[in-house]
């Protein structure tokens, strides 16, 4: 189902044309009013109306996270402060919190285009939308709660926490659509089987999940396990928070960038080259409708790769491959990069192992070392030894497969890996580098 | 003939097997016989205990991965070559013993011994005619 059927099937020299004339208007917007880009933009030589079209993208400089916090609070911001309604931040693990803000005509921007991502997912005014994101500070849970509101569906903002309650109140009021963190809706499975409810007796049929990276093999298994059709979407809080891509539940193969206010590029993350279509590099974008928060060639330290094959759905905006890892949580492992994700779908292809599982990384005599833990589950638990051992020699033998690694598989006792009602903390990393 | 024995997977960690046998107690079950196998990271703990059914249960309800096995007990003569005995007698079948392990208590002036086959029926069936006692599961419960 297609919200807004002249942008989402722009054929695509129109929408070149579009873009070309917004990114023209962005860059002297921010001349104008952001003392950090006419610096910027100063030292790597553009002139006031330099800027012409779409091709002279590639020439301007990128935007960094790092920019973000040197600028910190609202040193980006190019409107006043009386022009701006709203302010989110990210959680700021590492530092200072990246903070970004909202006109009023951003906010709508942004509630059109949660609304296209929930119609991705076939969300009509007659939904239940459950909305498990988190409500605050964190872009995720307000983000999705306007989008669902101007479709017309009645939105349950429960956020996160609580499980049992939330499924209680999924039952009672007939939650459709479900939207929460992919490890939160594996969470949710796993307590209701805990409970003995049966996901066929809820009325949910879709889940729009994202905020953290996953897989091909998570999805069949929250397909499986809640009776659904799950979609990946993507959105970062430096670019409008979700809303920046979405999976079609038509093919569930790439999520379509909402390109009339996105440009994405590929770059290589070593070179800061711009890779054609089809290869895989770091996801770059550039926000050419925001007022109060706009960035130039946003460096998302995502992963991904974009296609242009035309899809089922009838949109024509380009699509993103789900992100297959961050550029800064890659781990060097004795030389070779090493994604989480990737340990993940090797977990998820052994039959009964479920895709709960941590990595530790040490150092002895100055050999990286890793450890994969994996929880025992009834399904692969056997009184003798030698079948749990089997099991983690298969483990270990897949991944050095892969990935061309060998590690050290440790099974470990169910629960004892942090679940989370947010983002999985997935790797600990004791190196002393 | 069988007896049902439970496996319970622990990470070696201290005070794990503790706490099984504090959630045992406080629900009221008795373990009759057990061992525990282990390797650097991680051992199993195989019971046999009055219930069973509830043990299961209650170590379940508090997060532990439990799996439920069917062992035989058997009647061994406590005195020099009583155990070699029987082990002949499976040998000669080509019965492999998956492992093994002593009970407590006697059974009059014969010692039990737990055992784990991967063909039991075959096992129950070479031992009983060889005049050999397999206990009954309720048997060896009550003991």
């Amino acid at each position: 189902m297609i919200w807004n059927d002249e942008f989402e099937t722009l054929p695509r020299e129109a929408l070149a044309a579009l873009q070309g004339k917004r990114l023209r208007d962005l860059v002297d917007r921010v001349h104008g009013a952001v003392p950090f880009y006419r610096k910027k933009l100063a030292a790597a030589g553009f002139k006031p109306g330099d800027v012409r079209g779409l091709d002279d993208l590639s020439r301007l400089p990128f935007t960094t996270k790092d920019d973000l916090r040197e600028t910190y609070p609202f040193g980006l911001f190019a409107v006043p402060m009386e022009r701006v309604v709203r302010v989110h931040a990210s959680s700021g693990t590492t530092g200072k919190p990246t903070v970004v803000g909202y006109t009023r005509r951003d906010i709508d921007t942004w509630s059109e285009l949660m609304a296209r991502t929930l119609s991705c997912g076939g969300t009509t005014k007659g939904d239940v939308v459950h909305n498990a994101y988190g409500y605050g500070l964190f872009t995720g849970g307000l983000g999705a709660h306007y989008g669902a509101e101007k479709i017309g569906a009645a939105v349950i903002p429960v956020s996160g926490g609580n499980t049992k309650r939330q499924i209680m109140l999924m039952q009672d009021f007939g939650s459709t659509i479900l939207l929460c963190t992919p490890s939160y809706a594996l969470n949710l499975a796993e307590v209701m089987a805990e409970q003995g409810v049966d996901p066929e007796t809820l009325k949910l049929k879709c889940g729009l999940f994202g905020a953290e990276p996953w897989t091909e093999s998570m999805r069949k298994e929250i397909e499986r396990k809640l009776k659904i059709a799950a979609l990946d979407i993507y959105g970062l809080s430096e670019v409008i928070g979700p809303g920046v891509a979405s999976e079609c539940i038509e093919e569930k193969h790439g999520l379509h960038v909402f390109e009339d206010h996105f440009i994405p590029e590929i770059i290589d993350p070593e070179t800061g080259k711009v890779l054609p279509y089809g290869e895989v590099g770091e996801l770059v974008f550039t926000t050419v409708t925001k007022e109060a928060f706009p960035v130039i060639r946003y460096r998302t330290r995502d992963i991904s790769r974009l296609t242009l094959t035309p899809c089922a759905c009838g949109r024509t905006l380009v699509r993103m491959d789900r992100i297959s890892g961050r550029t800064d949580d890659m781990l060097i492992i004795r030389g070779v990069n090493v994604f989480p994700s990737q340990i993940e779908s090797v977990l998820m292809t052994i039959e009964g192992v479920e895709p709960h599982y941590q990595l530790i990384v040490t150092r002895e005599e100055s050999l990286d070392v890793l450890e994969v833990q994996v929880e025992v589950n009834e399904s692969v638990f056997t009184d003798a030894i030698k079948g749990l051992e089997t099991l983690a020699k298969k483990i270990e033998h897949e991944i050095k497969d892969l990935l061309g690694v060998s590690c050290k598989v440790k099974l470990v006792e169910p629960k004892t890996i942090q679940r989370s009602e947010g983002k999985a903390k997935r790797v600990i990393d004791k190196r002393k580098l | 003939m069988k007896v049902e024995q439970i496996s319970i997977f622990l990470e070696n960690k201290s005070g794990r097997l503790a706490e099984v046998t504090n959630i045992l107690s406080g629900a009221g079950v008795n373990i009759r016989a057990l061992s525990l196998a282990d390797t650097a990271d991680f051992g199993i703990l195989r019971l046999i205990v009055n219930q069973t059914d509830k043990a299961k249960q209650v170590l379940k309800e508090n997060g532990f991965t439990v799996g439920k096995t069917e062992v035989i007990a058997l009647e061994v003569p406590d005195k020099p070559g009583g155990l070699g005995g029987i082990l002949k007698i499976l040998d000669g079948a080509g019965i492999n013993v998956e492992y093994m392990y002593a009970f407590v208590q006697r059974s009059g002036d014969n010692a039990i011994i737990i055992f784990r086959f991967d063909e039991l029926d075959k096992a129950i069936k070479v031992l009983t005619g060889a005049g050999v006692r397999v206990l009954k599961g309720e048997e060896v419960y009550a003991l």
